[in-house]
C-alpha cells in the first residue's frame, strides 16, 4: 500500500467559549483538538483512546469535515479535503461515514428503517441494482437484522438492534472509510461483543478501514490495530495493538491500561494501579510544554518548558521527553 | 437474535397508531373528537341539516312573533318547529342562523389558523435552524409583532384597510371583511407558533440523527423538511387545536364590535351583539349564542389537551 486512505497532519479544531451573560464578547477558545497527526491505511483500523473530553469524538467528526478544522491538514486518498465546502464533500461522503455512540439519538424517531438507510441513496441520487427496497433489506440481512425490520420504527428495537440500523445506515453507500463514534459504550456488555465482532467481520468483507473511537482499552484491543492514545487534544502514543498494551511507553498510557479492572478477582486485588493526581487541565488553557506535565509523575523541569513532538521509541511514536 | 417472539406482538406499530391507542385510553378524548366532528360536519353541511329540520335562516316566521315582535311562547319560542327558538322581532331561526353563522365563524377562524401556522412553522425553522444572524431578524420581528397592540390595530386598521381591499378589486363587502379578519389575524397569530418551533428545533438540530444526514450530505432543505420537519408535527397539531376556538372566539369579539361581517348575514359575534339588546325580554336568545361559543371552545380545548397527551406523552401539562 504505497499511499494511506488517510492522512491527518497537525489538526487543530477550537471551539470559541463565550462568557456568561448577554453582551460578553468571546473570551476563549475550548482546544478541543491541538494538532493531531496520524495516517490510516486502507483496511487497517486506529483506535482512538482517551478520557472523556480529551477530544476523540471532535477528532473524529473534525476529520469527517463535520466540523470545519481550524487548520492542519486532511488528505482522504490524496486529496486534500481540509477546505472543501460542504457542496465539494458531498461526493465524497459516499466514501466516508459514521457510526454513533448513542443509537437512540441518532435514529430519527419518526422514520422507519428503511427510509433511514435508504436516505443515503436518496440524497446521492444512487439507484442501487434490484430497487432500493431489496438493496435496503440485503443490507438488514448482512447486519443481523431481518428484511421484514424495513417498515418498523426505530423504537420497536433493542438498543443492539438500534446499533445495527446505524451500522447498515453507514454502509449503505459502500464507504471505504467509517468513523465508529463510540459504538459499543451505549450498549450492555453482552451486546457490545457481538457489535464489536460485527463490525470487525464488515471490515473484512468490504474492506473497510476504522477510526475506531472509544475509552474502554478492552473493546480497542480486539478490533484495532494500532492504537492512538489521546491526552487534551494531542497524540501522547501512537503505537501497534500489540506493543501498547504489553509494553506503553508514555507514562499516561501507562496509567491509562492500569486503570483497566481485570476479571479475575485473584489478579485484580494485586493489580497495581497508578492513580494520577490532580484533574484533567480545562482545553481552554493547556499546560505549557507537555500538556501531561501537571499530572505526570516523572514529569522534570524540561517537560514543563518544552513540548514533546512524537518520536519513534522501538515499535511505538512517544510524545513524551523521558519514554519508559 | 432477540426474543423473536416479543417484537411480533408489537410488529408494524408506528409512532402514529401508538399515539391513536393513547388516545383512545383517554376518557375525555373520544366523547370530544365525536362532538367535534357533529359540530364540523353541522356546520359543514348547514344548508342540507336546515332543509332536513325545515327550518330557514332568512325566511321570517310571521306566526312565531306577535304584532310588537315579541316571541310567542315561553324559552324564546323554542319548539318543534325551531329547535332552538325564533329571533325576536322578525321571526328568523336561531338553530338555522347559528349554523350558516358558523360557517363564515368557522372559516375565518379556519384560513388565520393555517395561515398563520404556515408562516409560524416556516419561520421557526428558518430560524431555529440557521441561528445567527437569521435567527436574529426574525426574533427580532416577532418581539415586534408580541409587543405591538394587536387589539387596538385590529380595529383601527380595519376601515382603512377594508377599502384599500375593495378598491383593489380582490373581494368586495363582505368578503372584503372576512379577507381583513384573516389577515390580520394571522399577521399577529404567527410569532407564538414560531417562538415553539424554534426552540424545538434548536434542540432537534443538534441530534445525532441531523448529524448523521449531515454525513450522508444531506442538504440543508432536506434536513429540515424531511428530518426536522415530521418532528415538529406534534406541537403544531396541538398548537393549531388549541389557537382554533380562540380564533372563533376573536371573530365573535371582532363581529360584536362591528368590524367584521355586517348584518343581515348572521355570525356568532353579530348575534350576540344582536341578543344583548333583548337580554331581559328575551334572555333564551342571548344564553344560545353565547353557550354554543363557549361550548365550541370548550370540546376544540379538550380535543386539543387530548390530542396533546396522546401524541406527547412525555410533557405533563
Amino acid at each position: 500500500m504505497s499511499e494511506p486512505l488517510l492522512e491527518v497532519t497537525n489538526l487543530e479544531k477550537f471551539f470559541p467559549v463565550s462568557g456568561p451573560g448577554m453582551f460578553s464578547r468571546e473570551r476563549g477558545t475550548n482546544k478541543a483538538v491541538n494538532g493531531l497527526s496520524f495516517t490510516l491505511k486502507q483496511g487497517e483500523t486506529l483506535g482512538l483512546v482517551g478520557e472523556s473530553g480529551c477530544g476523540k469524538s471532535t477528532a473524529g467528526r473534525t476529520v469527517l469535515k463535520l466540523y470545519d478544522p481550524t487548520s492542519g491538514s486532511i488528505k482522504f486518498e490524496g486529496e486534500e479535503i481540509a477546505d472543501y465546502s460542504p457542496r465539494k464533500m458531498k461526493p465524497l461522503r459516499t466514501q466516508m461515514q459514521m457510526i454513533f455512540q448513542d443509537p437512540q439519538a441518532s435514529l430519527n424517531p419518526r422514520q422507519t428503517v428503511g427510509a433511514i438507510i435508504s436516505a443515503s441513496y436518496e440524497v446521492h441520487k444512487i439507484k442501487p441494482e434490484g430497487g432500493v427496497k431489496t438493496a435496503v433489506q440485503d443490507l438488514l440481512e448482512r447486519v443481523g437484522l431481518s428484511a421484514e425490520h424495513f417498515d418498523r420504527y426505530p423504537h420497536e428495537f433493542s438498543g443492539g438492534q438500534r446499533q445495527r440500523i446505524g451500522i447498515a445506515r453507514a454502509l449503505a453507500l459502500k464507504p471505504k472509510f467509517i468513523v465508529c463514534d463510540e459504538p459499543v459504550s451505549a450498549l450492555d456488555v453482552s451486546i457490545q461483543a457481538q457489535v464489536v465482532n460485527l463490525l470487525s467481520d464488515l471490515r473484512d468483507d468490504f474492506g473497510l478501514s476504522y477510526l475506531f473511537i472509544a475509552h474502554d482499552l478492552s473493546v480497542v484491543q480486539h478490533i484495532a490495530d494500532r492504537v492512538a492514545v489521546m491526552y487534551l487534544g494531542k497524540i501522547m502514543e501512537i503505537a501497534p495493538t500489540s506493543s501498547i498494551y504489553t509494553a506503553p511507553h508514555h507514562p499516561y498510557t501507562k496509567a491509562l491500561l492500569s486503570a483497566v479492572p481485570i476479571p479475575d478477582p485473584k489478579l485484580e486485588r494485586k493489580r497495581e494501579q497508578i492513580v494520577l493526581s490532580g484533574e484533567l487541565p480545562s482545553p481552554m488553557k493547556p499546560p505549557t510544554g507537555c500538556v501531561f506535565s501537571t499530572r505526570c509523575w516523572k514529569a522534570q523541569a524540561k517537560c514543563f518548558t518544552e513540548e514533546p513532538q512524537l518520536r519513534k521509541v522501538e515499535s511505538s511514536e512517544v510524545a513524551c521527553h523521558f519514554p519508559e | 437474535m432477540f426474543s423473536k417472539e416479543a417484537k411480533k406482538t408489537s410488529a408494524g406499530r408506528s409512532p402514529r397508531e401508538l399515539a391513536w391507542r393513547r388516545f383512545k385510553s383517554n376518557k375525555v378524548a373520544i366523547p370530544s373528537l365525536v362532538a367535534v366532528s357533529i359540530i364540523i360536519g353541522a356546520v359543514v353541511f348547514a344548508p342540507q341539516v336546515c332543509d332536513l329540520l325545515g327550518i330557514s335562516p332568512d325566511i321570517r316566521d310571521e306566526a312565531s312573533i306577535d304584532a310588537r315582535g315579541q316571541v310567542v311562547g315561553d324559552w324564546g319560542g323554542i319548539s318543534a318547529k325551531h329547535p332552538l327558538g325564533v329571533v325576536p322581532g322578525i321571526g328568523y331561526d336561531v338553530l338555522a342562523r347559528l349554523l350558516y353563522g358558523a360557517r363564515i365563524s368557522f372559516l375565518i377562524a379556519l384560513m388565520a389558523t393555517l395561515a398563520s401556522v404556515g408562516v409560524g412553522m416556516l419561520l421557526g425553522m428558518l430560524s431555529g435552524y440557521f441561528r445567527g444572524r437569521v435567527d436574529g431578524v426574525i426574533g427580532r420581528f416577532t418581539d415586534f409583532l408580541l409587543a405591538f397592540p394587536s387589539f387596538f390595530m385590529i380595529l383601527a386598521l380595519s376601515a382603512p384597510m377594508i377599502q384599500r381591499i375593495e378598491m383593489s378589486g380582490i373581494a368586495h363587502d363582505n368578503d372584503a371583511r372576512i379577507l381583513y379578519l384573516i389577515t390580520i389575524l394571522a399577521v399577529f397569530g404567527w410569532p407564538y407558533l414560531s417562538r415553539i418551533i424554534r426552540s424545538q428545533v434548536l434542540s432537534l438540530r443538534e441530534r445525532d440523527f441531523v448529524l448523521s444526514a449531515r454525513a450522508l450530505g444531506a442538504s440543508n432543505s432536506r434536513i429540515i423538511f424531511k428530518e426536522i420537519l415530521p418532528n415538529v408535527w406534534t406541537p403544531v397539531i396541538v398548537y393549531m387545536s388549541l389557537t382554533l376556538p380562540g380564533y372563533l372566539t376573536a371573530e365573535a369579539v371582532f363581529s360584536y364590535l362591528g368590524i367584521g361581517v355586517q348584518p343581515p348575514t348572521p355570525t356568532w359575534g353579530l348575534m350576540i351583539a344582536d341578543s344583548t339588546k333583548f337580554i331581559i325580554n328575551e334572555p333564551t336568545y342571548f344564553f344560545i349564542p353565547s353557550l354554543s361559543l363557549i361550548l365550541v371552545v370548550l370540546v376544540f380545548n379538550l380535543l386539543g389537551d387530548a390530542l396533546r397527551d396522546a401524541l406527547d406523552p412525555k410533557s405533563e401539562n
